[in-house]
């Protein structure tokens, strides 16, 4: 068993109450943090526990938390990202359900450090249940005196609220969030200025994920150099991967980010390998985004070394033969899935949550969509891969916000790593509707079937 | 105006306005739209969209704009359940292509559509967050996951019931 942080208590029966969370230890961590630390001595644990944003890019908490503005006698606020809409993610949910205690905790730690009274947890719409859950914890929270005026006699005052967004993707991105939680449409806001100068209502804001703002409890207990011993290198910690696809065993898991892919793949404690006993044959393995991998690139790097389930080791090769970590949302396909159809609902998905403000994102999702529906159909072109290919060189970097390159790579890396069944698709019209290309030579380096 | 919140959903209102601080009410907008469509038939006829702007004073097309723009709002009548099943990748290589053709020819429907007798409309969307449980769909407030077509039978029926129960 791996170390758990976040979810060690998830299965204590009734955690989700305040009285089972604090029963086991619950808001300890923010009575030491409120009564014995300083705002600075928070920032720097944080700073030295190494800890990565968990919303899919990446970058160093601390760090942020210390470029928030502090203009005389202007609000700060601390927002929540808990849009959680990448396909394939699904970590953020288990948390809120599980767990909402952690969070607030974990809130109003950060809330704390940052200067935030009012913080905003702003939850994708359709988690509609998840809001009330947290709404509920919130007036637990409050009627305890952890949340309201003059925590423990401190002085802060703090209140937690949740903010329910309405179907879009988009609105995870964090000046789309911003937006969104001001009443608006969720297109994106061109930086600079950064949120931690000019966020909501134009006043410095950190926008930080739900597994980011539960890390911090961990991090704060324990103190930021313990916390940055698990792990290894710049991956420290723990992260929550969400499992899904062709595995026996879907689900939220927390890894130490020491295992190896194969080990999370095969092993009973995780995915429990691939369902029905059939092969491996990619895997996307951070989220709808992130480039997806053949079998052979996913256990094992281009350099033939093992890779391993951490930030550097998911991207090593870069994009011609590595991938990236992402939201921790990890797609496994069988061999019995059509790369083409895969890569088609996803420029669906994009299409779709396009905001529209930027001509290459709008246009070229759609024709993305267009062309791969059409190889999808059996009436392909081979000077389609070429166009395709063309496309999404087009919309990366040329846009906005990233959601123009998290488009263009899955399509990118689609053609780049499966580009023979493509061609076999438009080469294939008629057998392509009725059977598939299956596995040909993309496998599995490791289990070799019998 | 005949759309009107009652007395519960108006203190409903006002709690989801008094998260936002003075003069920023506007950023109630969402919490609030899903307020009235909740409260008029699970749709956002352009009254409702009027009655919102009037409450939080703002102008009515900063409603139309917003309610447009996000996918959980619905602008034409729905039926009474509306049954929105996710089709994005994870869920397609977890079957959902089966599950929607099934619902599909259980209800004599296709996506978009709603009964004849106005109980239930087909929607297909984009992930959920609930990958790891597909096929699945949502049905109102609830997810309903890990699919079979067994499974679908037994919602229809079960929403069937609850509607005899009802009358
Ligand atoms: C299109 C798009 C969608 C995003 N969706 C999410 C999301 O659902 N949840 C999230 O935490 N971050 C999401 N992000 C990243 C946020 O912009 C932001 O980097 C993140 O919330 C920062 O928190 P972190 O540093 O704790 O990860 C998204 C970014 C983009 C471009
Ligand atoms: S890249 Fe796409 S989603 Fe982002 S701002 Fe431009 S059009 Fe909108
Ligand atoms: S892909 Fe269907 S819920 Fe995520």
């Amino acid at each position: 068993m791996g170390v758990k942080l976040l979810l060690e208590k998830a299965n204590v029966p009734g955690i989700r109450t305040y009285d089972v969370y604090r029963r086991e230890g619950g808001y300890a961590t923010a009575e030491k943090a409120l009564k014995e630390m300083s705002i600075e001595a928070i920032v720097e644990e944080v700073k030295k526990s190494g800890l990565r944003g968990r919303g899919g890019a990446g970058f160093p908490a601390g760090m942020k938390w210390s470029f928030i503005a502090k203009p005389e006698g202007v609000p700060r606020h601390l927002v929540c990202n808990a849009d959680e809409s990448e396909p394939g993610t699904f970590k953020d949910r288990y948390l809120m359900e599980f767990l909402p205690h952690l969070l607030i905790e974990g809130l109003l730690i950060s809330s704390y450090a940052l200067g935030s009274n009012d913080t905003y947890i702003y939850i994708r719409g359709e988690y509609a249940w998840v809001a009330d859950i947290l709404e509920e914890a919130i007036v637990e929270a409050t009627k305890n005196g952890w949340l309201g005026k003059n925590i423990l006699g401190n002085g802060f005052d703090c209140m937690v609220h949740v903010h329910r967004g309405a179907g879009a993707y988009i609105c995870g991105e964090e000046t789309a969030l911003i937006e969104s939680l001001e009443g608006k449409r969720g297109n994106p806001r061109i930086k600079p200025p950064f949120p931690a100068i000019q966020g909501l209502w134009m006043r410095p804001t950190v926008v930080n994920n739900v597994e980011t703002l539960a890390a911090v409890v961990p991090i704060i207990k324990m103190g930021g150099e313990e916390y940055a011993k698990i792990g290894v290198g710049r991956s420290t910690g723990t992260k929550l991967i969400s499992a899904c696809g062709n595995i026996n065993k879907p689900g939220v898991y927390e890894i130490d980010m020491t295992i190896s892919v194969e080990d999370f793949i095969y092993s009973d404690e995780y995915c429990g390998g691939i369902a029905g006993g059939k092969k491996l044959k990619a895997c996307i393995p951070g989220g709808s985004s992130v480039p997806i991998l053949p079998a052979n690139l996913l256990l094992k790097t281009a350099k033939g070394e093992t890779r391993y389930m951490n930030y550097e080791s998911l991207s090593d090769g870069g994009f011609a033969t590595g991938s990236m970590m992402g939201s921790g949302g990890f797609i496994v396909l069988d061999e019995d899935q059509c790369i083409v159809k895969n890569t088609l609902t996803l420029a669906r998905f994009y299409r779709h949550e396009s905001c529209g403000q930027c001509s290459p994102c709008r246009e070229g999702t759609g024709w993305m969509e267009k062309i791969l529906q059409k190889i999808e159909l059996g009436k392909g072109e081979s000077s389609d891969i070429d166009l395709l290919w063309d496309i999404q060189r087009k919309i990366e970097g040329n846009t906005i916000c990233p959601l123009g390159d998290a488009a263009a790579w899955p399509v990118a890396a689609a053609i780049r790593h499966f580009r023979d069944e493509f061609e076999w698709h438009i080469n294939n019209r008629e057998l392509s509707q009725t059977s598939n290309f299956g596995l040909q030579h993309y496998a599995d380096p490791i289990h070799v079937p019998a | 105006m005949s759309l009107q919140f009652n007395n519960e959903q108006m203190s409903e209102f006002k709690r989801l306005v008094a998260r936002y601080p003075e003069g920023k009410q506007k950023s109630a907008l969402l919490p609030v739209l899903h307020l009235a469509q909740d409260s008029f038939g699970g749709w956002l006829p352009t009254e409702a969209m009027d009655y919102v702007a009037s409450l939080l004073e703002i102008e009515p097309i900063e409603v139309y704009e917003v309610a447009t723009f996000y996918s959980m709002y619905n602008l034409k009548p729905v039926g009474k359940f509306v049954f929105e099943v996710c089709q994005t990748g994870p869920c397609m290589v977890s079957g959902s292509d089966n599950i929607i053709a099934y619902i599909q020819k259980q209800l004599d429907i296709k996506p978009g559509e709603t009964t004849k007798d106005g109980m239930f409309t087909l929607k297909l969307v984009e992930c959920l967050g609930a990958c790891g449980y597909a096929p699945m769909m949502q049905v109102g407030k609830i997810y309903r996951e890990h699919l079979t077509k067994e499974k679908v039978d037994a919602i229809i029926a079960e929403y069937r019931m609850q509607v005899v129960a009802q009358n």
